[in-house]
């Protein structure tokens, strides 16, 4: 076959799948949310509610357009359009699987394999604040404006420490290419086991990268009259609602790529060779990577879970709350994760950065058994 | 005054390095509500299920019949005197000889009419009736409206139907059968 067309094929389901599941995140939100508040959660379309995307979708296109007269007018469509864009774009470096073989051909299960995979999702997602910010701006409402500002400059404090928490897994592996990290943490070799604080860092800053509660500043009701996209209807606050999910989903898959080890499982070879065995080199390898995929895809989704039920336990951060743990709380604890991840490499000591984890855990116990922090009593006993 | 026990007093000294770090608090509050996650929802499916109504619930009015299907009412006008809504409205008429079959005293309501966007439900006027004749379903609820002619119901839809009925009547004080 074409080289082409095979590229072609796996990006267009690479694509389709992006979609499905940010469409079926709405409905799992709403559903994760109902079950949290120990409600149903939709469960009128469909099967157990399964329509409601769709019944969604359809609503937000037969609502009114409305473009307001003092906006600009092509800045103010460009925004959501940017916003969708970038965040489509992010899932092309990831792999979701290790290889097929068909005929003589190896075909990755990634849509592009680059060098500088995780420096393209990075430069991506940084883009997509653009989106937020031109809506914003364009919008010409002082709110929405302020909904804008607040977004940039919270991902840009966020994405300094998100890049230094990631410096500390590049360190560890050596490449830039989300595959060769992937590939690195080949049996049980996970990254999370060696980098706890990077981790917890880097999931911080995912968090408010994808402005998902508690760090969902950008659009916030009762300070901002909604946010970025107070002005928008239609399907355009649509695409900025679509656009949330579907960076989720990206970072759902970045995480699980950079610290759960992608599609590598405990005991994957032992499969891998007993398929191989059972049914032949080929198929064998086949069905192993199906199942990698699968488990690469239980991780996203447990990810994606695992964003929807911090959002309905935490509620949202104070913006100077956010600007401290950003600034003074994640960055200098990122810096000392490079320096501890370094010193562990050139001593032959990976574990290294736990130390500064039971360090802090113990100052922490520390000061809970020496200052008794006084307990809460009824106001008038 | 000390309502309940709830209040807390506030402790504004400054954040231990546990508090601080965020994460044992999230840690808890993750903890509980994917406790709520797998708990037994509260939500009833209403059309499909529905609440069981209370014993004494007070819904939509009958107007009763006696045992040989002769109307009770006699048009006294307690029940409408008794309306702190002013709801009920009615018209007495003499029963002719040969109107004994439908009417058990001589006198009796040729209209009597309720006004369920008046009416409170508060089931005075069965409690004003000497007759017994009318009563607050616990059964049922009155009927969804889009008119403002469908709201006052007349003696079509008042008195109960032979062969339906009302589950309620003069049993609920004397414990006698119809």
């Amino acid at each position: 076959m074409d080289p082409l067309i095979v590229n072609a094929l796996i990006i267009l389901s690479i694509f389709g799948i992006t979609l499905l599941i940010a469409t079926y995140s709405t409905w799992a939100e709403r559903k994760v949310a109902g079950f949290i508040q120990d409600r149903l959660g939709p469960n009128r379309a469909g099967w157990g509610g399964l329509m409601q995307p769709l019944a969604d979708a359809g609503k937000m296109f037969f609502k009114e357009d409305f473009i307001p007269a003092h906006a600009n007018k092509w800045l103010f469509i460009f925004g959501p359009s940017l916003a969708m864009l970038t965040a489509c774009m992010a899932s092309a470096v990831i792999p979701f699987g290790d290889s097929f073989i068909i005929g003589e051909n190896i075909v990755l299960v990634q849509a592009i394999e680059v060098n500088i995979g995780i420096l393209y999702v990075f430069g991506v997602v940084s883009l997509g604040v653009y989106g937020l910010m031109i809506g914003g701006w364009a919008s010409n409402n002082k709110f929405s404006l302020l909904g804008a500002v607040r977004a940039a400059s919270q991902n840009i404090s966020y994405e300094l420490a998100m890049g230094l928490s990631i410096i500390a897994i590049i360190l560890m592996s050596g490449s830039l290419s989300l595959r060769t990290i992937v590939e690195g943490q080949h049996g049980g070799n996970w990254n999370i086991l060696y980098q706890p604080l990077g981790f917890i860092i880097f999931l911080t800053c995912a968090f408010a990268e994808c402005n998902r509660t508690p760090f969902d500043l950008p659009e916030c009701e009762t300070e901002l009259i909604g946010g970025y996209h107070t002005e928008y209807s239609s399907m355009k606050l649509g695409f900025y609602l679509f656009a949330e999910y579907i960076n989720m989903f990206a970072s759902s898959a970045v995480t699980a790529c950079l610290f759960f080890g992608g599609f590598n499982y405990p005991g994957m070879d032992a499969v891998q060779n007993e398929l191989i065995k059972s049914l032949g080199e080929s198929t064998g390898h086949n069905i192993a990577t199906g199942i990698g995929i699968a488990v690469m895809f239980a991780k996203i989704l447990f990810g994606i879970f695992f964003f929807m039920w911090v959002r309905w336990t935490l509620p949202r951060f104070r913006y100077d709350q956010l600007m401290n743990l950003g600034w003074k709380g994640l960055i200098p604890a990122a810096i000392l994760n490079v320096i501890l991840t370094g010193a562990g490499i050139l001593l032959e000591m990976r574990w290294l950065s736990w130390v500064a984890v039971l360090i802090v855990i113990g100052i922490a116990v520390l000061q809970a058994s020496i200052s008794q922090k006084k307990e809460l009593r009824a106001q008038r006993a | 005054m000390k309502l309940t026990n709830r209040a807390k007093q506030i402790d504004n000294s400054p954040m231990t390095v546990a508090e601080r770090l965020y994460i044992p608090a999230i840690a808890t509050g993750l903890g509980i509500t994917i406790k709520h996650f797998f708990k037994k929802k509260a939500t009833i499916n209403y059309p499909e299920e529905q609440r069981p109504f209370s014993s004494i619930f007070r819904g939509l009015h009958v107007l009763k019949r006696d045992e040989q299907g002769r109307e009770r009412c006699t048009a006294c006008g307690l029940c409408a005197v008794a309306c702190p809504a002013e709801a009920i409205s009615m018209t007495a008429a003499e029963r002719k000889p040969g109107e004994e079959k439908l009417y058990r005293e001589e006198k009796y309501a040729a209209v009597y009419e309720i006004n369920m966007l008046r009416c409170i439900f508060c089931g005075l006027c069965e409690e004003a009736c000497p007759k017994a004749a009318i009563f607050l379903q616990p059964d049922k609820i009155a009927p969804a409206f889009v008119d403002r002619e469908q709201v006052i119901f007349g003696k079509d839809r008042l008195v109960e139907k032979m062969d339906d009925r009302a589950t309620t009547g003069i049993q609920k004080y004397t414990g006698v059968k119809s």
